[in-house]
């Protein structure tokens, strides 16, 4: 495949765009949530799949449309830029509580009118006893709802949501149109037999896949009309010709096939969009945009009836679109999830099904657009292989050097073998996009339920030392009193004891959620477009597709590795102290007694003195608080800190020791290992991921001090990434530590962290090592690396918290130097000089 | 006794170093000196004995007593990265010339495992020393202070002509790729003069690779406090990028080498 580095210039509408897209603070809207409810209340009694797809239809004939100034592709699922629908039918409780304090909350925060307020408490009303979330409640084990409340895991993502996470056949409707898709529904329609068993669930499947593409053909005739009456009002003749442009392309597409670069980029943005307008489910990935676009780009620009410069305007336009779709989440997920993303992945180059590097002018031009909209979407990500042109590594690594964090970039010769070990095929593994944030999987064949839930392998092991109670339940099993796990092995036991009954809880919440979206969210347009659900005839939901798995992110794998290392050397080989000693250390936070752990303390005795018939009353609580603070000596204090200084002290992972990176490897397979002999209702495998999205940080606020030196309620360590500040070694012996985890297992992903000074990657010679540092990690069989290219920010926040930033490496005109060990007034030379640093 | 048995004396390994050499490099930094540079950034380098150091993380011993092999343990960890950027090891110090054996052991232990080699030095020591090393030294990072043996000598403690008579020899001998390297330190020789003259000495080498023109920076600055020694150069300022700029220009058009700023 011929392609040429070319960087095209910006233009003028591109700014305009963006600069728009961030006027206002994104509104919660009702119009959606209004007119589904309408229709949900007039078609009671029957299917839930043909309700679901009137419901959409209703919604698509009836939702107010816009466009906006200088757009050039056109549907918005808000009036307001950066608005979002919401989607009671999965959930809405949580957002009626959170109407007052949504607009203030600090991770991600909306605004939302009394209107829509009134308007959505009426809706609400209808909803109740008929969510998802209700259905999966009611399908779960007790014992399950218990460590979900625990924060044992949280499966809070599609327990409140629709699921998304796919990457649908755009190709379907590029080239062939929804009328193609129709004519096929209908012609199974016409060979299903009465007498069939699944007559009733094909057919109704089949009539509600016809009404959701006649819904989305409305709704882009709809734009076809608006564009033609604002053409036929504008004064500004350029302005005009684009709106009638417009107006002709909605007329086309996405009934008929596209004809040309313009209308496959309006075709491709109506099914990303509406999907988002289906379903509340994020990470809806555009996936290999690259692959499916350029027949017709290449034609075009062949034809010459279209230049470089007018395509990568069009595609600079898709990724602002891609940044006006929004979603409001719970306050908590919101956290889990924080920055607003929809985690649309776009992939650009890697291998085609025959193995063959399929590099082109669009994957260019894809970087070239991210750096021309600087916007966290879509979530690009670059496959590299051994057969990778060097030239694109290299774009890709300027990208990377804005600061931007992108490109992610994903290691073929991993990914490929990892898919084909879970079943897929080999032209299909190598046909292979990422979804969300690491997720793997083959685009149109595949419901991945990926992003499952968060599992948190810190809080199996507090399970250990507390038999499996938790704030006064028992949430684990008991495992006895550590007192008596008097060898390395049987204290090793218990805690894979405790992983696999939490991750068998997982398991059943999972399904308990999955059996409750086959129920009552059957998806048709989504599942048009997913093989092999036409012929199955069935939806997504229902086990449609060809590929199906759960795919829960596992996280804290380094704190774990380190915990159980730290515990044998100090506890069972050299005898420093006891497994009793640091069953206290722990309870006392290292000796570290903070207002948040006495508080948990405190309610722990409170629980005692009621468990043995006492009556405690709010005004007992300072003398017992006080009572907690006293009954921590000076002696013992310095002794739990004097254990935490001697767990300091030994090797963490992350610096490249065998020993202890060993024992992560090993930690990590506790999670990976027992989910993959699991099963899911929709006949698919449970598949482990290793990472944290951002919910290692509110995730590990739940968590408590944990036997690696980490104190009770910070964040726990991110991804398959050394715990911060642990690793010291810089980052050539922390990606060795890393990828001796074994990452095919973690079929689901894995998310590499590394920070760099811009310094690191300056000018050509600095890219170029910078690309080598990639190569080789990926030779060692890593599968995923992503960049924070550390700006000012980050470094005066390091000075702030030095304790998160001990491995950052500075490094300025030939000199290295861990930023937190410079003096302040030096730290403060090299602040001044960061921005100066590129391209020198 | 085999080349990995030398024993030697080194403050500090530092991995991932991609200023100092082709590619993605290990810096193995030898301790001991002859020189005195004022401006050193590395100051726990220049004597040979092992010393104490306070630093933000509390007391730390400089210097440490290893063989070879133990070095050579550590630089084999990254091997992976040297090949794909076409890195390898560099010694550093200090002047490693002034621990000939063990730096002879290191540079051909590396060469005979398939490691590249690079050195940072003065060239400050006899040409025997140098000439036995040359074998082994993919490429020779060779500092040019200044060309007035008068200046040298008051900046640096000595006299610099046996650098520039050793730096003739290493050029001619064809053996090694060699760079060379001047720290541009204000008050000494950041001016377009002195810039000129080391520019047209290394032109006169024939031979060089580059030259390569690094900025002072006042990063040891810390470490003198640390040792229990005064900093000199406290008041001297950092060369702004114009001025570094004004002097690349100057060197340009006093060589016909490759000429950048920084490593």
């Amino acid at each position: 495949m011929k392609f040429e580095i070319k960087e095209c210039e910006k233009t003028p509408r591109i700014t305009k765009l963006v600069d728009d897209l961030f006027k206002k603070m994104p509104q919660i809207e009702h119009y959606r949530a209004v007119l589904y409810t309408d229709s949900f209340r007039s078609t009671e009694g029957e299917p839930t799949v043909l309700r679901k797809a009137k419901a959409f239809y209703n919604v698509c004939k009836n939702i107010p449309i816009v466009i906006r100034d200088n757009e050039l592709i056109v549907g918005a699922n808000s009036v307001s830029p950066r608005s979002c629908p919401t989607f009671p039918e999965f959930s809405f409780e949580w957002l009626e509580s959170e109407f007052d304090t949504v607009s203030t909350r600090s991770a991600d925060p909306f605004e939302i009118s009394d209107e829509s307020k009134a308007a959505l408490r009426e809706v609400h009303k209808y909803w109740k006893g008929r969510t998802t979330s209700e259905l999966a409640t009611a399908y779960m084990a007790p014992e399950a709802r218990r460590a979900f409340e625990h924060n044992m895991f949280t499966p809070g993502n599609y327990f409140y949501n629709g699921v998304g996470h796919v990457t649908v056949q755009y190709d379907t409707v590029i080239y062939k149109g929804l009328d193609y898709v129709i004519e096929r529904a209908a012609s199974e329609l016409d060979k299903a037999n009465f007498g069939d068993a699944d007559f009733a669930c094909r057919s109704a499947f089949l009539k509600a896949v016809i009404v959701s593409c006649e819904a989305v053909k409305i709704y882009a005739s709809r734009y076809s009309e608006l564009a033609n009456s604002m053409a036929a009002k504008e004064s500004d003749p350029a302005r005009k010709a684009e709106l009638s442009a417009i107006a002709g392309r909605c007329a086309r597409v996405p009934a008929k096939p596209a004809r040309g670069f313009a209308e496959a980029c309006q075709a491709f943005w109506f099914v990303q969009q509406l999907l988002q307008l289906e379903s509340s489910g994020h990470s809806i990935s555009p996936g290999r945009f690259d692959q499916y676009m350029y027949p017709l780009y290449e034609a075009d620009l062949k034809s010459g009836r279209i230049t470089r410069d007018a395509a990568q305007e069009l595609i600079d336009c898709i990724f602002v679109k891609l940044n006006d779709l929004n979603k409001v989440r719970d306050a908590a997920s919101a956290e889990g999830f924080a920055g607003y993303s929809l985690f649309q992945n776009m992939i650009v180059g890697g291998q085609n099904a025959d193995g063959i590097d399929v590099t082109n002018d669009l994957s260019v031009m894809c970087i070239v657009a991210s750096k021309h909209v600087m916007l966290p979407q879509p979530s690009l990500s670059i496959r590299v292989w051994n057969g990778s042109p060097h030239e694109l590594l290299i774009k890709a690594a300027e990208l990377t050097r804005t600061g931007v964090g992108l490109p992610a970039y994903y290691n073929d010769e991993v990914v490929i073998p990892s898919l084909i070990s879970r079943g897929l095929t080999m032209a299909d593994a190598r046909n292979y996009n990422i979804i969300g944030c690491v997720e793997p999987q083959c685009p149109g064949k595949t419901d991945g339920w990926h992003d499952a839930a968060f599992f948190n392998m810190c809080r199996p092991l507090e399970m250990v030392f507390s038999r499996g109670i938790d704030k006064g339940e028992q949430v684990g099993l008991d495992t006895g009193d550590v007192s008596a796990l008097d060898t390395y092995e049987k204290f090793r036991d218990a805690y894979v004891k405790q992983m696999n009954y939490a991750i068998e809880l997982l398991v059943n919440a999972d399904n308990a959620i999955d059996r409750a979206h086959m129920e009552r969210a059957p998806l048709a347009f989504e599942s048009c477009l997913v093989d092999d659900c036409i012929a199955r005839g069935k939806t997504v939901q229902e086990g449609g597709a060809v590929y199906n798995f759960t795919g829960p992110q596992g996280f804290g794998v380094a704190n774990m590795g380190d915990a159980l290392y730290a515990v044998k050397t100090l506890v069972y080989d050299k005898k420093k102290f006891t497994i009793e000693e640091l069953q206290r250390a722990l309870y006392y936070n290292f000796g570290n007694l903070t207002e948040a752990r006495a508080a948990d303390i405190t309610a722990d005795v409170v629980r005692a003195m009621q468990a043995s018939g006492k009556k405690v009353s709010e005004k007992d609580i300072p003398a017992i608080l006080g009572s907690v603070f006293a009954s921590l000596d000076a002696n013992e204090k310095q002794r739990y800190a004097d254990i935490k200084s001697m767990i300091d002290d030994v090797t963490h992972f992350g610096n490249d020791d065998d020993t202890v990176d060993a024992f992560a490897r090993e930690a990590a397979y506790m999670y990976t290992r027992p989910l993959e002999t699991y099963r899911n209702p929709r006949g698919g495998m449970f598949q482990a991921g290793l990472y944290p999205v951002s919910a290692n940080v509110p995730l590990g606020a739940q968590t408590g001090a944990t036997p690696d030196g980490r104190y009770a309620y910070v964040p726990v360590a991110d991804g398959v990434s050394p715990t911060a500040g642990r690793d010291t070694n810089g980052p050539t012996a922390t990606a060795n530590s890393v990828s001796k985890l074994d990452h095919f297992i973690a079929s689901n992903g894995t998310l590499f962290n590394q920070k760099f000074h811009p310094s690191a990657l300056a000018g050509r010679e600095g890219l170029e090592k910078f690309v080598a540092l990639i190569r080789t990690y990926f030779d060692k069989k890593g599968s995923h690396m992503q960049f924070n290219v550390v700006s000012r920010e980050t470094l005066l926040d390091a000075q702030k918290h030095p304790e998160n930033y001990k491995h950052l490496v500075v490094r300025v005109a030939g000199y290295s130097a861990l930023f937190t060990t410079l003096s302040r007034s030096l730290q403060d030379d090299i602040i001044n000089r960061t921005e100066q640093a590129w391209g020198n | 006794m085999t080349d990995n048995e030398t024993k030697g004396r080194i403050f500090d390994i530092q991995r991932y170093s991609i200023h100092d050499g082709r590619g993605i490099r290990t810096i193995v930094f030898l301790k001991g000196c002859v020189l005195r540079c004022r401006w050193c950034c590395n100051p726990e380098s220049q004597r040979y004995d092992i010393e104490t150091m306070r630093t933000q993380d509390g007391v730390k011993t400089m210097g440490r007593d290893v063989t070879v092999g133990e070095v050579l343990e550590v630089v084999e960890r990254d091997r992976g990265y040297y090949r794909r950027s076409g890195g390898g090891i560099t010694l550093s110090g200090g002047e490693s010339l002034c621990q000939p054996e063990f730096a002879l052991s290191l540079l051909r232990e590396s060469k005979s495992r398939g490691i590249s080699t690079a050195i940072e030095s003065m060239g400050c020591a006899e040409w025997e020393t140098i000439n036995k090393l040359l074998p082994y030294i993919d490429q020779y990072l060779l500092d040019i202070k200044h060309t007035n043996h008068e200046k040298h000598r008051e900046f640096t403690g000595r006299s610099n002509e046996l650098m520039m008579e050793n730096a003739r020899k290493i050029a001619a001998s064809g053996l090694t790729e060699l760079t060379v390297r001047v720290p541009v330190v204000p008050s000494f020789n950041a001016s377009e003069e002195e810039i000129a003259s080391i520019a047209r000495f290394a032109d006169s080498l024939g031979n060089v690779a580059g030259l390569h023109l690094l900025p002072y920076h006042r990063l040891g600055q810390d470490k003198y406090a640390g040792l229990g020694r005064d900093y000199t150069m406290a008041d001297i300022v950092p060369p702004t990028r114009e001025f570094m700029e004004r002097l690349l220009e100057t060197a340009k058009k006093n060589c016909n080498l490759h000429c950048q700023i920084g490593g």
